[in-house]
C-alpha cells in the first residue's frame, strides 16, 4: 500500500462565508487531489447560525473529512480528535480499496466477521502511528474571531503535542484569512513543530468579510504546488523526500 | 460523523447477526465516549454489553480486550465474551459482551467510607498498572469514571479499558484533567510515566471532587498550590510531585513510596491519638473539604486501625 504521506487542511471558522466561491466546491476539488478537508466551527456561547453550521458540515463532507461545532473550551480536545479520526478514516478508505481488490467490489471491512475486522483495524492503527502527516491549518481571522484566537492558539499547541507523540513525522503550516492583500496570509511556514505560536495572530488585521472559498483555494494551491515540486525533486535527485524512516 | 449508539429500552431482545446469540436488555449501565454499556441477560447469565457509536472504535476496544485476556493471569479488566453486530434497518452496530462486574462507582465508595480508602485504592491500582506495563500496555484514559469498586474485600477494578494503548504508540483517548499534555507536563506517548501522572491526578481528584481548570498560570504551579492547600494531599506531596514531573518510570516505585507514607501517617495518628487535632484541622479546611460531622470524624479515626490491618494484607497479597 502506498500511503507515505497524508495531507489535510484544517479549517477553523466561526461563521458563514460571505465572499467568493462556494467553499464546499473547493473542498470537493481538494478531495479529488487526495487532500482531506476537516472543519471546526467555533463558538463563544450560544449557537451557530443554521446556515453557518450547515456550511461547516457541507465543506467537510465534500472534502472527505470530519466536522464539529464546539465551544472554545472544548476546542483543544476536538481539534486533535478530529485530526486523528480523519487520518484513520482516510487510511480505512485505502485499506477498504485494497480489500475490494481481494474480496470483490461489494466488500468493505465492516462486512467481515467481527473476528477478522480486528486484524484489519490493527493495520490501520499501525499506519496511523507511522504515516507522515502534512497539515495546512487555515484560521478565520475576521473581526468576530478576535476573542477566540487565544483558544485557537492553545488548541494548536495541544494538537502538536498529540501528533508529535506518534512515530511518524509531521509538517504544519498556518495561515490566516482574509489576508491583507491576498486571500490568505502565511503566519507560520512549514515546520515540524507548533510550539512557537505566541503572538502569531497579532499581525492579522480583523476584517468584516469571510472569504472562506477563496482562502481554501489558496491553501489547496499551495499544497498541490508543494507536492508537484517534491515529485520533481525526488525524480531528479531523490533529494527532498520527506518520508521519515520509521522502524 | 455523529452517529449515536441505539438506545436499548429495558426488556428489548436483540440477536447478534453473526453468532445468533439472544440478549435481553435489563438496564443501561453507563455511557462512554465510544458507546453505551447495558446490562443484559443471556444464556450464560448476566453480562455487560457495549454497543458503539462508530464500529471501528468498538473493534479497537475488542482488540485491546482480546490481547488483555492473553496477559490476564491476574484479572485486570473485564474479560471479553463475544463480539457481534446488531442490525437495525440498514445500519449495522458493532457490539461486544463482557463479564459483568458488580461494583460501586469509585466516588460513591469514597464518599461513603472516607478519603482514606482513596490511598488504599491507589496502591491497588499501582500494583495492577505495574502488571499491565510489564505486558507492554499503557492504560491511557485513567480516571475515577473508568474504575469500579467491588466489595468484600473492597478492591479497585478496571471498568472501561477502551483507551488502553500499546507502549510506544500515541494516546488517542484521554480526559483533559488527567492528561499531562493538558497541564503542559509532557507529551502523549504511551509509557508508564503517562499513567503514573494520571494516578497522581486521580488522587488530586479525590481531594477536589469537582476538579478545576488550569487557567493562565503554569500547570505545575497550580497543581502544587492545590496539593499544599489540602490536608489529605499534603503528606503525599513528594510522591505526587515526582509523578507529576514524570520521574517515576515504574509503577512499583511509586507504590512503594505510597505505602511508606500511608504507614507513617497512620502510625503517627495512632500514637498521638490526635483525634482532636484532626477535628481542628477539619474545621480549618472546611472550605476545601466541605462539611463533615464530628461523628463522622470519630468514625473515621476508629477505622484507621482496621485500615492498618487491611494495608498489611494488601501488602502481603501484592
Amino acid at each position: 500500500m502506498s500511503v507515505a504521506t497524508l495531507r489535510q487542511i484544517l479549517l477553523i471558522t466561526d461563521g458563514c462565508s460571505n465572499h467568493g466561491e462556494d467553499p464546499s466546491m473547493v473542498a470537493s476539488l481538494a478531495h479529488e487531489e487526495g487532500i482531506t478537508v476537516n472543519v471546526i466551527g467555533i463558538l463563544d456561547q450560544g449557537s451557530m447560525s443554521q446556515e453557518g453550521e450547515r456550511e461547516v458540515e457541507q465543506i467537510a463532507l465534500a472534502g472527505g473529512g470530519i466536522s464539529q461545532v464546539v465551544y472554545t473550551k472544548q476546542l483543544a480536545q476536538t481539534v486533535q480528535m478530529v485530526t486523528r479520526q480523519a487520518m484513520t478514516q482516510t487510511l480505512q478508505g485505502v485499506v477498504n480499496k485494497e480489500l475490494q481488490g481481494i474480496l470483490g467490489e461489494q466488500s468493505e471491512w465492516e462486512d467481515l466477521p467481527p473476528d477478522q475486522r480486528g486484524e484489519v483495524l490493527e493495520v490501520v492503527d499501525d499506519l496511523g502511528e507511522s504515516v507522515q502527516l502534512e497539515l495546512f491549518i487555515l484560521v478565520d481571522t475576521s473581526a468576530s474571531m478576535k476573542t477566540k484566537l487565544q483558544s485557537v492558539q492553545e488548541a494548536l499547541r495541544d494538537l502538536s503535542i498529540s501528533l508529535q507523540s506518534r512515530e511518524g513525522g509531521n509538517l504544519f503550516t498556518l495561515s490566516g484569512f482574509p489576508g491583507k492583500r491576498k486571500e490568505i496570509d502565511q503566519l507560520l511556514n512549514w515546520t515540524p513543530k507548533l510550539d512557537s505560536l505566541t503572538n502569531v495572530f497579532r499581525k492579522m488585521t480583523p476584517s468584516g468579510v469571510t472569504p472562506t472559498g477563496p482562502a481554501l483555494k489558496a491553501a489547496l494551491n499551495q499544497m498541490t504546488k508543494r507536492k508537484q515540486r517534491r515529485q520533481l525533486l525526488s525524480e531528479s535527485s531523490g533529494g527532498e523526500d520527506v518520508e521519515e524512516a520509521s522502524s | 460523523m455523529k452517529r449515536q449508539a441505539p438506545e436499548l429500552i429495558p426488556g428489548t431482545k436483540l440477536t447478534g447477526k453473526w453468532h445468533g446469540q439472544t440478549y435481553r436488555v435489563i438496564k443501561k449501565l453507563g455511557q462512554g465516549a465510544t458507546g453505551t454499556v447495558f446490562l443484559v441477560e443471556s444464556e450464560r447469565g448476566p453480562l455487560a454489553l457495549k454497543i458503539g457509536h462508530e464500529n471501528p472504535s468498538i473493534t479497537s476496544e475488542v482488540n485491546v480486550l482480546q490481547r488483555f485476556s492473553k496477559v490476564q493471569d491476574v484479572k485486570l479488566g473485564p474479560s471479553l465474551i463475544e463480539t457481534d453486530d446488531l442490525k437495525i434497518g440498514d445500519e449495522s452496530f458493532a457490539f461486544y459482551t463482557m463479564e459483568y462486574i458488580r461494583g460501586a462507582p469509585f466516588f460513591s465508595h469514597i464518599n461513603k467510607y472516607g478519603k482514606e480508602w482513596g490511598s488504599i485504592f491507589i496502591v491497588q491500582l499501582l500494583g495492577d498498572l505495574d502488571r499491565l506495563h510489564q505486558a507492554s500496555w499503557v492504560f491511557g484514559d485513567l480516571k475515577p469514571d473508568n474504575l469500579l469498586i467491588t466489595s468484600s474485600p473492597p478492591r479497585v477494578r478496571w471498568f472501561d479499558v477502551g483507551g488502553t494503548t500499546l507502549m510506544g504508540r500515541s494516546i488517542k483517548e484521554y480526559t483533559e484533567f488527567f492528561d499531562r499534555g493538558y497541564w503542559g507536563l509532557g507529551d502523549r506517548k504511551a509509557e508508564p510515566s503517562y499513567d503514573l501522572f494520571s494516578v497522581a491526578m486521580v488522587m488530586i481528584n479525590i481531594a477536589y471532587p469537582h476538579r478545576f481548570e488550569k487557567g493562565q498560570a503554569e500547570g505545575l504551579e497550580i497543581l502544587t498550590e492545590r496539593i499544599e492547600a489540602h490536608t489529605w494531599l499534603r503528606p503525599y506531596r513528594k510522591v505526587l510531585r515526582t509523578a507529576l514531573l514524570g520521574r517515576y518510570t515504574d509503577a512499583q516505585l511509586m507504590k512503594k513510596d505510597m505505602m511508606e507514607i500511608i504507614s507513617e501517617t497512620d502510625s503517627k495518628k495512632r500514637f498521638s491519638s490526635s483525634t482532636k487535632n484532626r477535628m481542628k484541622q477539619g474545621k480549618q479546611f472546611k472550605k476545601t473539604e466541605g462539611k463533615r460531622g464530628n461523628v463522622w470524624d470519630a468514625m473515621l479515626a476508629a477505622s484507621f486501625i482496621i485500615l492498618a490491618s487491611v494495608l498489611y494484607w494488601v501488602g502481603q497479597l501484592m
